[in-house]
């Protein structure tokens, strides 16, 4: 069947068998090997990618479920060399050690901000609760995005 | 893991996935969030031959106040659930429970419809709906009827609903709530309850719901009755294995789970205000 998705703000089309997953499709078809697999099981968000603006798990998608939807993927973020706020502040913070999880983690955080600009500490754990990191830099994770929520609320103030 | 080979059609009405069941009979399953499905069919648990996607069905998307009950719409998802102020007034137990399943990616794309129909035990939103005493409305070929969330449940993953019937609506009776309290034991922030606990004090009696005690989603019908009959908190927990057959599996024994039981009904019944 044939789908349409818009992914980071670019129109694109693939032609797929229904059982296709949504981020099988995104790294198969469209070579935005950014977002990752890590498991079978839902369980690790290392896939996690923004569908019309909200934090979901494309390996728990097909991409007919995505067909005419807004796509964001961690390819989506910088502009040019200049990085997203909370890829700067993963960066400057450590918040990654092997990287395979950074990319989920990443877009679960920005998803976490939208939602919630002011997150305490906890918040940002639980907030983060459906990525798993192997490495289990936690607390680095959690410093990165408080830094961000920090920044970000300074700029707006 | 990739699901085996399946035919898909998206519904764009309910007219339309209702006429889809009808031509694909067995063959065929609902497409809502897919949380609970996907994962079931990436591991081929699940091999349905047709999925029939009702997942842009917005018009079943909402939550209303409709004068006795609060009417929501079986599309509507976890996320919407957890923060609406509609809810937090009038349904708070269902509000904070949906605000419990799984991780946010989860709740970003899981529906209510989805999670009642699935009818797995383990579920959060099934013992909420038994506390609360919520209807289930259904529609199919011959048009809608009412089922009470306490016949709804018929065996593992077995519910009320024929297969040519769609979850269109979960009805929320407005009660006067005095106290509730969701206790939901795991070791992982997003797991599911290995015993979980909803109880809703309200219009003089006390709704309390099991997760993961037996095959389908339970009232605690024993401890219901014993708080009717006047029991404190601590005697009418002591009931809360009655009428369960929990299970034993990776995470917990069938008595350690009774155990929980008690002691996670108890704070239930206490956090609710009764003594
Ligand atoms: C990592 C992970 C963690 C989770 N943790 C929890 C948890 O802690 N607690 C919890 O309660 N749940 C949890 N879930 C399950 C989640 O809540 C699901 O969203 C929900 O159970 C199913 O909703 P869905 O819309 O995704 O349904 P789907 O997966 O689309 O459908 C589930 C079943 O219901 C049927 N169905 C769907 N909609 C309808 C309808 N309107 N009418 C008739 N039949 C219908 C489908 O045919 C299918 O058989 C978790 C899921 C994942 C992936
Ligand atoms: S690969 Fe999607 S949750 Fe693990
Ligand atoms: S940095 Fe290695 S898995 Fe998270």
């Amino acid at each position: 069947m044939k789908i349409t998705v818009t992914v980071n703000g670019v129109e694109r089309s693939g032609d797929v068998e229904p059982r296709t997953l949504l981020v099988h499709f995104l790294r198969d078809e469209l070579d935005l090997t950014g977002t990752n697999i890590g498991c079978d099981t839902s369980s690790c968000g290392a896939c996690t990618i923004h569908v019309e603006g909200q934090s979901a798990k494309s390996c728990t998608m097909l991409a007919a479920q995505a067909d005419g939807l807004e796509l964001t993927t961690i390819e989506g973020l910088a502009n040019g060399d200049i990085l997203h706020p909370m890829q700067r502040c993963f960066q400057e913070n450590h918040g990654l050690q092997c990287g395979y999880c950074t990319p989920g983690m990443v877009m679960a955080a920005i998803s976490l901000l939208d939602e919630n600009p002011n997150p305490s500490e906890t918040d940002v754990r639980i907030g983060l609760e459906g990525n798993l990191c192997r490495c289990t830099g936690y607390h680095n994770i959690v410093k990165s995005v408080l830094a961000c929520a920090a920044e970000s609320n300074g700029a707006s103030r | 893991m990739i699901p085996a080979a399946f035919e898909y059609v998206r519904a764009d009405s309910v007219d339309a996935a209702l006429s889809a069941l009808t031509e694909y009979g067995d063959e065929a399953k609902l497409l809502a969030g897919g949380h609970s499905l996907l994962p079931l069919m990436k591991l081929r648990l699940a091999a349905p031959s047709v999925l029939v996607d009702v997942g842009r069905l917005d018009d079943l998307r909402y939550i209303n106040d409709a004068g006795d009950y609060i009417a929501i719409g079986a599309l509507t998802r976890h996320r919407d659930l957890e923060t609406s102020s509609l809810l937090a007034s009038a349904a708070p137990l269902l509000a904070h429970a949906a605000g419990h399943v799984g991780d946010p990616q989860v709740r970003h794309r899981g529906t209510i419809g989805g999670s009642l129909a699935h009818a797995d035990p383990a579920s959060d939103l099934p013992a909420v709906a038994l506390a609360m005493g919520a209807t289930i409305v259904a529609t199919g070929p011959n048009g809608t009827r009412e089922i009470a969330a306490s016949e709804f449940y018929t065996g593992f993953l077995e519910s009320a609903l024929a297969p040519d019937e769609l979850l269109t609506e979960i009805r929320i009776p407005k009660l006067d709530t005095q106290g509730w309290s969701f206790q939901k034991f795991n070791r992982r922030a997003q797991d599911w309850a290995i015993v979980g606990v909803a109880t809703v004090r309200a219009n003089g009696s006390t709704g309390v719901g099991l997760v993961n005690m037996g095959s389908t989603p339970l009232l605690a019908s024993a401890v219901m009755n014993a708080v009717k009959s006047g029991a404190n908190a601590a005697d009418a927990a002591a009931l809360a294995n009655e009428g369960t057959e929990a299970q034993s599996d990776i995470n917990a024994s069938s008595e350690y789970r009774e155990h929980l039981a008690r002691v996670l009904v108890r704070r239930s019944l206490e956090e609710s205000g009764l003594s």
